[in-house]
């Protein structure tokens, strides 16, 4: 596994982790312990067989690792790429107390990878049992919940409202971290398991509430699509974007090709960008990428980033500016934006994160020259269909609220990923998919 | 997989307005008064919104005047092409009911929105008034459409080469000197429904303005849109396109609509260089 060097990568979209070749793939499962109890299984959302198919990649079978990677995750080319190992899988390989742990995410990457290359493999699917399941959203969530449920029988009809299927990794995701072909690979194989995928359909609009719910079974993954701003003075100002314009122009839009490509999108010359998650990073990262003199700006302290190390490493690398424990107050401009307003931040005492809770410094003001700022604060859930469906019991964030099984308020509906927990990763949506098409399952099996 | 959207028929209603029918069922199935489209030519394209200005069957009509780069290749499609997509219908619904009696003033291409309006106000037992405004004579579209769809219809332009010599607005103070109005729908440029909606301000007379901001999505996921209504932000896309004219800041609005004009005339220089009429042109080359 290897980074191309930040000054060649930051003139292109490419990715910049190569992947591994096979021998290098196969050293590395060579380190796998095989534990009995192997606990890297637990750290996984989706299950994956972990010790199995790294046994395949050392035995140099390969094949066999993809069969067994894709029993459980239709997205292993997409998770290898943007799961936050470290956390999950990696985080609780017991190599790692001692030496590094097994680079697992790596491993799932180059089986994915490889795959592709050489053949798919479709998962077995069993003979269709003439029930329907709508599926609302074809993100992490609606591909995950639509592949399993068409794998169990039924017969998926599953509604996006772009006109791409992918969700935030087509629009959120940057092509340096996650190629757009390798997620149109792993939407076409769902596809291919007898999904009819609509798009350019939203729901509640394109399609009635009442046709939604003509189904046997509903799942909603919706996202978290509804971009927070933070409300400050001269945030309308022209140069001021959310993350999520900026990054869909350039990663759905290909606005870094204009005027090959239709949309434009603001190159700003020196760009700031608030927040400290992954999409902060991903957004300083494009914008650099666009040419521009890159500062992000968080609130509280470096330890509390919390985008993926690997991110933050990337973008420093990719020589972007980090100010830590400063907050924007104000955009600064007449006609169009010409700097940014920040104030110092102290921590004070832990706040319900258990983080310290940032206070601004008075008199501690300052200011950025920029033309373009980009709010990187946070997303909510899409409210534009669960508007539409008021019987749905919703949380203080907008959130859908559901069971232990993913059941919403409302009969035979469904909910899991982002649209229920509010913005997470993209394998926890997975995950929530999984076990709600389980349940989905059980449900319509008992009537 | 996709859907290619047919273009059933096109044609030019005045100088840069054209008119074009595309097929989709899923938008004319659902599309009430008030809603827009959004198309994306295709796979190059960018995503903009079109007011959907009728339905038949299965198909909608929408009206745009050659601005930019888009419109301008929309232009350009004939019966038997395709769009690559069309997402809608989009926005909320013109809040219609009963009101008493109705004034539509639409400007120049903005009067596209109106028939569906005008018919739906109708329906829902109003008398509607119809003023369709533009510049000069030959600007004016729909005019036999409205005349059927209201109970009154009236022309003016700025020029005076047809109907009432002058503004839209200053029509608008005519019919309100004469009769009691209820509500007002304004619909065209940006300037034109800031000015145009200072008319009904004194009055109170309850009045919709559509917003027509920079989108992408159109779905309420990127804040493009974004405009501010009584000081609070909104997005147009999904909490408009239609507000209360007395609470927009068409200042902001207008500001934001400017923000992408260099790159706009950039666009469409680059598709007016790499397209020609000739065979085998290709606008994308």
């Amino acid at each position: 596994m290897h980074d191309r060097p930040a000054d060649q990568r930051i003139h292109d979209f490419n990715e910049v982790v190569t992947g591994l070749t096979a021998g290098e793939a196969r050293t590395e499962a060579e380190r796998c312990l095989q534990c009995k109890k192997p606990q890297c299984v637990s750290g996984c959302p989706v299950n994956i067989d972990i010790p199995s198919f790294i046994r395949e990649i050392a035995a140099g079978n390969f094949k066999k690792a993809a069969v067994i990677i894709k029993e459980q995750n239709m997205l292993p080319a997409i998770c290898g790429r943007v799961c936050p190992q470290e956390v999950q899988c990696e985080g609780a390989c017991i190599l790692g107390n001692k030496d590094i742990p097994v680079a697992i995410g790596t491993l799932e990457r180059f089986i994915a990878d490889w795959e592709r290359e050489n053949g798919a493999v479709i998962p077995q699917k069993k003979p269709s049992n003439g029930r329907r399941v709508a599926v609302v959203g074809a993100g992490p969530a609606g591909l995950t919940a639509s592949a399993e449920l068409a794998r169990m029988g039924y017969q998926v009809t599953l509604f996006e409202s772009l006109h791409e299927a992918g969700g935030v990794l087509m629009y959120g995701i940057p092509s340096f971290r996650l190629p757009k072909e390798i997620v149109k690979a792993e939407t076409d194989a769902v596809v291919s398991l007898g999904v009819e995928l609509r798009l350019n359909h939203l729901v509640g609009r394109s399609i009635t509430t009442r046709e939604l719910l003509s189904y046997d079974a509903v799942f909603l993954g919706t996202g978290a699509g509804l971009p927070y701003f933070m409300n400050l003075p001269g945030e309308n100002l022209p140069g001021v974007y959310s993350a999520n314009e900026f990054l869909t122009r350039v990663n759905l839009m290909h606005a870094d090709r204009f005027p090959l490509y239709d949309t434009p999108v603001k190159r700003g010359s020196r760009v700031v960008v608030a927040g400290g998650g992954n999409v902060a990073m991903d957004a300083a990262r494009v914008a650099r990428r666009l040419g521009g003199k890159v500062t992000l700006v968080y609130r509280r302290r470096e330890e509390d980033l919390p985008a993926r190390k690997a991110e933050t490493v990337h973008a420093k690398e990719e020589g972007i500016e980090f100010i830590m424990c400063a907050n924007p107050v104000r955009i600064i401009g007449d006609q169009v934006m010409t700097g940014v307003e920040c104030v110092k931040m102290e921590m004070c005492a832990p706040d319900a994160s258990g983080r310290p809770e940032p206070a601004p410094v008075e008199g501690s003001h300052f200011t950025i020259d920029a033309d373009v700022f980009i709010a990187a604060i946070g997303q909510g859930p899409n409210p534009l269909l669960i508007s539409e469906l008021p019987e749905l019991t919703r949380g203080k964030r907008g959130n859908v609220l559901v069971d232990e099984e993913f059941k919403t308020s409302m009969r035979k509906v469904y909910a899991g990923g982002d649209v229920a927990t509010g913005a997470a990763t993209v394998i926890l949506a997975m995950g929530a998919a999984k076990q709600a098409a389980r349940a989905i399952d059980t449900m319509l099996r008992k009537e | 997989m996709t859907g290619l959207f047919f273009v059933e028929k096109t044609e030019q209603l005045a100088d840069k307005v054209y008119q074009m029918w595309v097929r989709a069922p899923h938008v004319s199935h659902h599309a009430q008064a008030g809603q827009f489209v959004i198309f994306r030519i295709d796979e190059k394209g960018e995503r903009i919104p079109l007011t959907i200005s009728a339905t038949d069957g299965d198909s909608i009509r929408v009206i745009f005047m050659t601005v930019g780069k888009t419109t301008t290749h929309l232009a350009s499609l004939r019966t038997g092409d395709y769009i690559r997509d069309v997402a809608g219908p989009l926005g909320r619904p013109s809040e219609i009911r009963k009101y008493g009696t109705c004034v539509l003033v639409g400007g120049g291409v903005g009067t596209a929105s109106l028939p569906i309006i005008a018919r739906a106000a109708k329906k829902a037992g109003n008398r509607v008034i119809g003023i369709i405004g533009a510049r000069n004579a030959d600007l004016l579209i729909l005019e036999d459409e409205m005349k059927k769809a209201c109970d009154e219809c009236h022309i003016t332009t700025d020029d005076g080469s047809r109907g009432f010599h002058g503004f839209a607005a200053d029509f608008l103070k005519r019919v309100m000197a004469q009769e009691k109005v209820d509500c007002v729908w304004i619909i065209g440029p940006a300037i034109m429904m800031k000015v145009t909606s200072e008319c009904t301000r004194p009055a109170g007379i309850r009045t919709f303005v559509s917003l027509n901001p920079v989108m992408v999505d159109g779905t309420g996921m990127c804040g493009s849109c974004r405009v501010l209504i009584n000081g609070v932000t909104k997005f147009a896309c999904v909490d408009g396109p239609e507000f209360d004219a007395h609470q927009v800041d068409f200042n902001s609005l207008m500001q934001r609509l400017r923000m992408y004009q260099p790159e706009e005339k950039e666009s469409l220089e680059h598709y007016q260089a790499h397209s020609c009429t000739c065979k085998g042109g290709d606008p994308h080359a």
